[in-house]
Order: structure tokens, then C-alpha cells, then sequence
């Protein structure tokens, strides 16, 4: 469980995240949403512990997050960012391998290997195992991070639950993967993992999500159960655009037009 | 599905014996060519066992007082300067940074200048206290400040702008060697007056006290460095990542910038500056087997004391019984390469990789 009241940050001296609550539960798909600079990627940041908190409090299963040690809670919290910037030719298992380093101290052991290597097949990339990183599809890229996340928090803490945030995962990947990466995640909602994801796409949140919360401007303007949240007033109130909410013929969960 | 299959003991193997070689070689050739077997006599007797009556000759003195503790110190200082060369490299998260670049090394120049120069105008007990260290300390207080103001410079909200760090690297430079050169211009000692001697670097000045230290600092820092290797990966995917994954960036940054230091100013402090030599090493090992730096620290200290000895070698032939600065031919075997990774980077930075 992680609960987060009053969390107010600042980026160059201007705060970005107001006064935000929320308790992000296990066995449920989180999904925020928001328009671009609505504080989305610093909300992540700062309660997986990577942005400075001016006030306010995150906690993990009750836990203050500057309570937490560092290497302990990397064993259960991974966060897969905006695609990360690599300047160093480093091999695909090399970088799902990373996902194990808070694991074991310089000698990976063979349950290590055995775990990213399942990783991997999950996402079908163990065929790319022994390619260049950088010579990757932006979608080979996202999918290579994600298995890295996976890898992270493989197997369950003894107490307590893992925790998996997500910035716009799906963002360079095509409509197979986005659907293939999003059905894997939604998988997880059956072990004891927080699911965090930040989403562009409405139509995916709406498809995916088991609760949604909108972000304006630094602070929370919704949050809920999806679909039943998402009314064209809300939308209109957060991304100032006229859209319909049509029931799909083929399918439980409605899907947004636009104009 | 693996695109390398020759594993890192192997090269370690492989690199090992080259090294053994380049040592035996290197202490071989010189003014006074010493043969193979008289080298391996000369250092039994060393460790004491088959010596003759009558004591040692001057060759054999000549090999073990003034050629030994230079291959020596030459491959101290080969090593010492590629494993910062990693080091920089995975700090700065670009492959073409080195120590000779971000000002470590002529800032070091410019301390130990200062001491070899202003040393007897020093006054206090805590002079005489350091003795022999107080080189070896000046020129790691004027390394760590040149490296300090470069990297503060450079690195903007936590990204390493290159064209900052490249232009910062120049100023910090000229700044550290205008300093240098002033001091060996009101310098009275002859060798202290030679700019060739801080600027272009010579091994000459090998002795053992020297390449004690040296080699002290050299085996601890490739020691230290291995216990960050892991941290320096994580690093490699970013700063965020890192620290999800559970490194202590902003410690493990302060550490590695010590670390770097220590190692590149103490060598320098007794050889001048020898350029290029941590950007090419890491580079030629990241072709041949990747940018692992549990892998790279330990074969770039191999690979770095190898291709110095074979330097240093070169530069005691070519115009012998004189020598050539070393300085010299490592930057006209680095400075190629450095061109070609800055054309490569340039071309690469739309794709966001150098090696892509």
C-alpha cells in the first residue's frame, strides 16, 4: 500500500505538485493522467524517492520513505522512466541484468540469471539477449526497460508488497505492443504488486485501468473507479477538449471520441 | 545468441601474459641494450638468490636502480590513468571524457609545479612532517580543483552537457598549464625549467621511492574502483535509474571524483602529463568486448600498462641514447581517436549513442 497526503514539490522554486493525496492499493491498476506539464513525471518521482518533497508525506505499507533504506527498497520498487539515455554500447541482457543489482553484491547467482532470463521471455525479447542496446527500435528499447523493471521486483518480499511505477511505458511502441505490454501489466494486478502508470492514450487508460486519477496544473482533480469516473466534463475540465463517451459494442469499457 | 562469447577471464589471461612480455621487452631495449639473460640473472640476484662474489657491475646497477623501477612506474602509470579514464568516462556518462581533458592531470601539473618550484621557499613543520608525500598532495589539491570546477561547470540539472564540458576542459587547461609554465619560467633548478617535463611527460625521473607510491595508489585505486563498478553501471542508464535500483548518486559521484583524482595526481606528480592514454585504452576494450565496468577497470589497467611500456619503449629507441617525451607519442596515437570519437558523437546525436 502507498499512501501519499499533502505532497507539495518544486521545481525551480515553483511548485509542480500541490497539496496531492492519494492511496495507490495492491490488486488494482493505477493510471494517472493529465495534459503535458501537469506534474505527472515529477508525481512519480517524488514518491518513488527521486524528487525532493517540500512537505507532505509518502508512505510505504506505513513506512516514511526516508525511513526506508535505499538498497531494501530497490528490491521491491521499480520504476521504469521515459526512455532512458544510453552513451555506452552495453548488451541487452546486460541491461535486464541491472534490474537484479540490488540482489547480489558483485557476482550475479544463477537464480539471478534464471529470473532475468524468464523476464525476458515474458516480453519475447530473448531473442534479443545478445544485441547492441543502442542498435534498438524505440519499441525493442521500451520492452528491454520494462524487463529490466520486471527483473527488479521478480519475487515477493517476505512482508509487505512491490511496488511498480510506470512512466508512459507504451509511448514509442505500436498498437501490438502497446496492447501486449498492457495485458502483462494488467496480469500483475493479481500478485500483491502496487501498479502505478502514467498514460497519454485515454482510450488505453479506459481500456486498462481499474482506477484513474487526473492531474491539473499540480493537483488532483479526480480520482476513481474507471470507467465510471471518466464523463466528458471532466475531460473537458482537465484537457479543455469536447469529447463523447460512447458505450463499445465490442467490448465492457467505453471508448472517448474527440470533437 | 552471443555476440562474444570469450569470456573476461579470458582476456584478463591473455592481456596478463602481454603485459609480462612488455615488461620483459621494455626493460630490454634502451641506450644500454641488456640481454634476456643477463635480465632474468639481475633479478634473481635482486631477490637475493645466485648472486657472485664480488658485487654488482654497472650494468647490472644500471638495471636495477634506473631501468626496472621505470618499466615499473611506466606500468603503474599506464594502469593508473585507464582505469580513470573508466572512471571519468562512467561519471561523466560519456565515453569521451579522460583525465588529460576534464583537467585532473595538468591541474596536477600545476601543483606539483608549485612544489617543485616554491618547495624550499615552504616554510613550517608540516612541510618537513610530509616529506616525500608533500608533492604527491599539492598536485592531488590542484587535480581535484581543476576536476571539481569542470564537472560543476559541465554538469547542468544533472546532465553532462558535452560542449560545456569540452570548452570547460580548455579553459581549465590552459588556465592549469599558464600556471605551470610560469613556475618553470622563474624556476632556477634545470629540471624543473624543462616544459617538456610537465607538459608532454617523461618517465625518467624513476626511482623506487616513487614508484612505491605510485604503485600503492595505483593497486589501491583499481581496488576501490572495483567496489564501485556495479553503481557505475546502473549509472550508465541515468541518475534516476540508478538510484531506483538503490545507488547513492550524489555519494557515489563525490567518491569516484576522489578516487579519479588520487590516482592522476599522484602519477602525475612524478611523470607530467601523459594525454590520451584513458580515452584510447577504455575505448579499443569497449570495441572489443563492451562497456561492463567490472570488465573494463581490470583489462584497461592491464591493457593501459602494456601499450605505456610499449610507448615509453618506443620513445627510448627512436632517438637514442636521447629520448623522446612520451607526452608526445601518446597524443599522436590519441589525439586521432579522439577526433574520430568527437565526428562519431557529432553524427550519433540524434540517434543518442556513440557507439550505435
Amino acid at each position: 500500500m502507498l499512501s501519499i497526503t499533502g505532497l507539495t514539490c518544486l521545481a525551480g522554486g515553483r511548485p509542480v505538485l500541490q497539496e496531492v493525496s492519494a492511496d495507490f492499493a495492491p490488486g488494482a491498476l493505477h493510471v494517472i493522467v493529465g495534459p503535458n506539464g501537469s506534474g505527472k513525471s515529477t508525481f512519480i518521482k517524488a514518491f518513488a524517492g527521486d524528487w525532493p518533497v517540500e512537505s507532505g508525506e509518502v508512505r510505504y505499507d506505513g513506512i516514511p520513505l526516508p525511513q526506508l533504506e535505499r538498497t531494501a527498497l530497490a528490491r521491491r520498487r521499480a520504476v521504469m522512466s521515459q526512455l532512458p539515455e544510453l552513451h555506452f554500447p552495453l548488451r541487452v541482457d546486460d541491461i535486464v541484468m541491472m534490474g537484479r543489482y540490488p540482489h547480489f553484491s558483485f557476482r550475479p547467482s544463477r537464480q539471478d540469471t534464471e529470473i532475468c532470463r524468464e523476464a525476458m521471455d515474458r516480453l519475447s525479447i530473448l531473442d534479443l539477449s545478445g544485441r547492441d542496446y543502442l542498435t534498438l527500435s524505440g519499441g525493442e528499447k521500451q520492452r528491454v526497460q520494462f524487463a529490466r523493471a520486471l527483473a527488479q521486483i521478480w519475487d515477493a518480499p517476505a512482508e509487505g508488497c512491490r511496488y511498480l511505477f510506470l512512466d508512459e511505458p507504451v509511448s514509442s511502441l505500436d498498437i501490438y505492443y502497446q496492447h501486449e505490454l498492457l495485458a502483462l501489466v494488467r496480469d500483475l494486478v493479481k500478485a500483491n504488486i502496487v501498479l502505478v502508470a502514467v498514460l497519454h492514450d485515454l482510450n488505453l487508460a479506459l481500456q486498462y485501468a481499474d482506477r484513474m486519477l487526473f492531474l491539473k496544473q499540480g493537483r488532483v482533480i479526480a480520482e476513481g473507479e474507471a470507467p465510471a469516473i471518466v464523463k466528458p466534463e471532466l475531460i473537458r475540465e482537465v484537457f479543455q477538449m469536447e469529447t463523447h463517451v460512447l458505450a463499445n459494442p465490442y467490448g465492457h469499457r467505453p471508448v472517448v471520441v474527440y470533437g | 545468441m552471443r555476440t562474444n562469447t570469450i569470456s573476461f577471464g579470458m582476456y584478463y589471461g591473455v592481456l596478463g601474459i602481454l603485459l609480462l612480455l612488455s615488461l620483459f621487452i621494455s626493460a630490454r631495449v634502451g641506450a644500454v641494450p641488456i640481454s634476456y639473460d643477463r635480465i632474468f640473472r639481475f633479478l634473481q640476484h635482486a631477490v637475493g638468490w645466485g648472486r657472485e662474489a664480488g658485487g654488482a657491475t654497472i650494468e647490472e646497477r644500471l638495471f636495477l636502480q634506473i631501468r626496472l623501477p621505470r618499466v615499473v612506474l611506466c606500468a603503474f602509470t599506464g594502469a593508473t590513468l585507464s582505469v580513470s579514464g573508466v572512471l571519468m568516462q562512467a561519471l561523466f556518462r560519456n565515453p569521451i571524457v579522460e583525465p588529460g581533458l576534464v583537467g585532473t592531470s595538468s591541474g596536477a601539473a600545476f601543483g606539483a609545479a608549485f612544489v617543485f618550484v616554491m618547495g624550499k621557499s615552504l616554510n613550517g613543520a608540516w612541510v618537513d612532517e610530509l616529506g616525500p608525500f608533500l608533492l604527491p598532495l599539492f598536485a592531488f589539491a590542484g587535480g581535484g580543483a581543476a576536476t571539481w570546477v569542470v564537472y560543476r561547470l559541465s554538469n547542468v540539472f544533472g546532465k553532462v552537457n558535452v560542449n560545456t564540458l569540452l570548452l570547460a576542459g580548455i579553459a581549465v587547461n590552459a588556465l592549469a598549464a599558464g600556471g605551470t609554465g610560469f613556475f618553470s619560467y622563474i624556476a632556477r633548478d634545470p629540471q624543473a625549467r624543462s616544459i617538456v617535463f610537465w607538459n608532454l611527460g617523461t618517465l625518467s625521473g624513476a626511482d623506487w621511492s616513487n614508484t612505491g607510491i605510485v604503485g600503492f595508489t595505483t593497486i589501491a585505486g583499481i581496488f576501490l574502483s572495483l567496489r564501485y563498478t556495479k553503481a557505475l553501471n546502473a549509472l550508465m542508464l541515468g541518475e534516476s535509474e540508478a538510484g531506483y535500483l538503490g545507488v547513492r548518486t550524489a555519494r557515489l559521484k563525490r567518491r569516484i571524483l576522489l578516487l579519479n583524482t588520487l590516482m592522476v595526481a599522484v602519477a602525475t606528480s612524478v611523470v607530467g602529463v601523459i594525454a590520451f592514454v584513458g580515452l584510447v585504452v577504455p575505448h579499443i576494450l569497449r570495441l572489443l568486448k563492451g562497456s561492463d565496468n567490472r570488465f573494463l577497470v581490470i583489462a584497461s589497467a592491464l591493457l593501459g600498462a602494456i601499450l605505456l611500456n610499449l610507448a615509453d619503449m618506443l620513445a627510448r629507441v627512436i632517438v637514442a641514447p636521447s629520448e623522446f617525451p612520451i607526452g608526445v607519442l601518446t597524443a599522436f596515437a590519441g589525439a586521432p581517436v579522439f577526433l574520430f570519437l568527437l565526428i562519431r558523437a557529432g553524427r550519433q546525436q540524434q540517434k543518442g549513442g556513440f557507439y550505435a
